[in-house]
């Protein structure tokens, strides 16, 4: 067995909005090895964002709060450290990409972030045109961000955080309103980066679309984490079952068809498992 | 009810966001939009509720062209929730928000109060009351956004992306809810990405691509045309795919169907 390094550890996190009452995150025990590829879910409102905001710092740095605890990160403690700072090792993307759009066009908006990395201009170049087109965008360079489809935008805000080369990625539904074509190569785009060994961590309410790509699922709920293993494991639970998460029809379907023992040997999250499942019975 | 003849937009001139559409939507109908993106199905519906007019062809909406009446007058009977909340939520509080309208219309205290108690209520807000409506989760403010246009009660209810932050137990309360206001003989149209809330909760689909409708049925014989799918860059549902690896001829986008279907191939292998 392979040991591997933490690369994000969380102690005891417990985090309270400057304007409410009630805390958002309780007690939060969680470690990420560097290398892994995270996927977090949970019910609206349990506390995922702001898991993430604690996680490049902008909790407590900028929103304050009631914040205690601890947050390592590649060995940084987030509290000690500036949010810029931060931001090279733990690239954000946010829920609402559109609010973050500022510059005047595409190009300038993905060039923002090495640019204030003072890189040498080749390197930018170079950098800004990688990541065009890994998110399949050059052709929209020198539109204004503000005259982009809601999706197209959302591709302009990964851009960004991918010419950043950041060790620690961490997308908040990075999806949401992209087309279901745009969204398999965006997660593509984050299984390559987390080949190379890019550790990432991803919210997503449609688990069926990423489950399968995930080392661990890690649930959420009223801002506390609830299951926090293998896909397949977190999947099949019956606390996963109660919550109403997101669970792929293919563990529907199986669930419908298997008796819990057997059920307990092979765990499908996807069609083509599925198929694997039920190859021997349907000859 | 809503009606779209030979419908075609530009943003800017030689390229046509909307090319030549015919669409006919009747009251009452439950219907998907989608289609890859920049399709131009969230300029379709800003044409339905008045925002933009045709630069050829024309938009009739509850019976009125739609270049003959201003946005005020149809957004009345057009209700529109925006893809990002935040281009619609402006208020103080969620209570503000919420009331907006409904004073705007000079509807009487007791009867807004009384509508904003039931949306507070329906969308799971009540632990927020008081509270301005940036402090609410992505998925909070997706609702309030709707909540607040539901208050008015619309005949034509128009979502773009509704389910985007929303878990699975919110989107079956919003699909319930859909269906509720689909019985009350409300018109409700929802642009989506989400092909698994579609093919879960709605009968009849409409797909663009490049500006254009290249389909129009029921969710059941659409979302099983992998042709028009990858035009539009969409992918089928799982059932469709779970049917297809599995060899289930027709395909089908229901899971007690499939689940019927696939226990009687395996035959005794159920216990
Ligand atoms: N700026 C803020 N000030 C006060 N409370 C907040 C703020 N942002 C979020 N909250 C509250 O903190 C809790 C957790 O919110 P968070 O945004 O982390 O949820 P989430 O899991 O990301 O939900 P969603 O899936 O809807 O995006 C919610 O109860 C929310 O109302
Ligand atoms: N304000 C604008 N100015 C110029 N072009 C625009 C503007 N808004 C949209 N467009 C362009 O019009 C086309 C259709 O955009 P629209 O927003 O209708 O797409 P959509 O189908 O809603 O896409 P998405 O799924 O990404 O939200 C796209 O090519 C987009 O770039
Ligand atoms: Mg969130
Ligand atoms: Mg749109």
């Amino acid at each position: 067995m392979v040991t591997r390094l933490a690369i994000i550890e969380v102690e005891s996190l417990s985090y309270t909005y400057a304007e409410s009452t009630q805390p958002s995150l309780i007690d939060i025990n969680f470690k990420a090895d560097s290398g892994e590829f995270i996927v977090i879910s949970g019910p609206s409102g349990c506390g995922k964002t702001t898991f993430c905001r604690t996680i490049n710092g902008l909790i407590p740095n900028s929103y304050g709060g009631k914040f205690s605890g601890r947050v390592v990160v590649d060995g940084l403690v987030t509290t000690e450290r500036p949010v810029f700072e931060l931001a090279q090792r733990v690239g954000l993307v946010f829920q609402n990409p559109e609010n973050e759009l500022f510059c005047t066009t595409v190009e300038r908006e993905v060039a923002f972030g090495p640019e204030n990395l003072a890189l040498p201009r080749e390197e930018i170049i170079m950098r800004v045109d990688e990541a065009l087109d890994i998110v399949g965008i050059s052709h929209l360079r020198d539109k204004s961000p503000d005259e982009l489809s809601g999706g197209e935008q959302q591709k302009v805000a990964i851009a960004a955080l991918l010419t950043m080369k950041p060790k620690v990625l961490v997308l908040d539904e990075p999806t949401a309103n992209l087309d279901p074509m745009s969204a398999k190569s965006v997660l593509n785009v984050l299984v390559d980066l987390n080949s190379v060994g890019v550790t990432i961590l991803l919210v997503e309410h449609r688990l069926e679309m990423v489950s399968h790509l995930a080392d661990r699922c890690v649930i959420f709920d009223s801002g506390k984490i609830v299951l926090d293993g293998a896909p397949q494991n977190v999947l099949y639970s019956d606390t996963a079952a109660n919550l109403g998460i997101g669970v792929p029809k293919a563990v529907l379907v199986a669930k419908a068809l298997r008796q819990r023992p057997e059920l307990e040997r092979w765990m499908p999250l996807t069609p083509r498992d599925l198929l694997k499942l039920l190859r021997g019975d349907l000859r | 009810m809503i009606s779209l003849e030979g419908v075609t937009y530009s943003y800017m001139p030689g390229i046509n966001a909307l090319d030549h559409i015919d669409l006919n939507i009747g009251a009452g109908e439950l219907v998907a939009i989608v289609g890859e993106n920049g399709a131009g199905k969230t300029t379709l519906v800003k044409h339905i509720n008045g925002l933009l007019k045709p630069s050829e062809g024309r938009v009739t909406v509850c019976g009125l062209d739609s270049k003959a009446v201003t946005v005020a007058s149809l957004a009345r009977k057009v209700g529109l929730v925006f893809q990002n909340p935040d281009h619609q939520l402006f208020a103080e509080t969620i209570e503000k928000e919420l009331s907006f309208a409904l004073v705007n219309f000079g509807l009487p205290p007791d009867e807004i109060k009384r509508r904003t108690e039931w949306a507070i209520s329906e969308f799971e807000l009540s632990q927020y009351a008081g509270r301005s409506p940036f402090m609410l989760s992505g998925g909070e403010r997706k609702r309030l956004a709707l909540a607040s246009v539901l208050c008015y009660g619309p005949e034509v209810l128009i979502l773009d992306e509704p389910t985007t932050g929303q878990d699975n137990r919110q989107k079956v309360r919003m699909a319930s809810l859909l269906h509720k206001l689909n019985q009350q003989g409300k018109t409700v149209l929802v642009v989506t990405h989400d092909m698994e809330f579609v093919s879960d909760y709605i009968p009849r689909v409409v797909v663009m691509s490049h500006g254009r409708v290249i389909a129009d049925g029921q969710s059941g014989d659409v979302l099983v045309r992998r042709d028009i799918l990858e035009r539009a860059s969409l992918v089928p549902p799982q059932l469709a795919e779970i049917s297809w690896e599995l060899g289930l001829d027709p395909p089908s986008i229901r899971l007690d169907d499939v689940v019927a279907r696939l226990a009687k191939l395996i035959g005794g292998a159920k216990a």
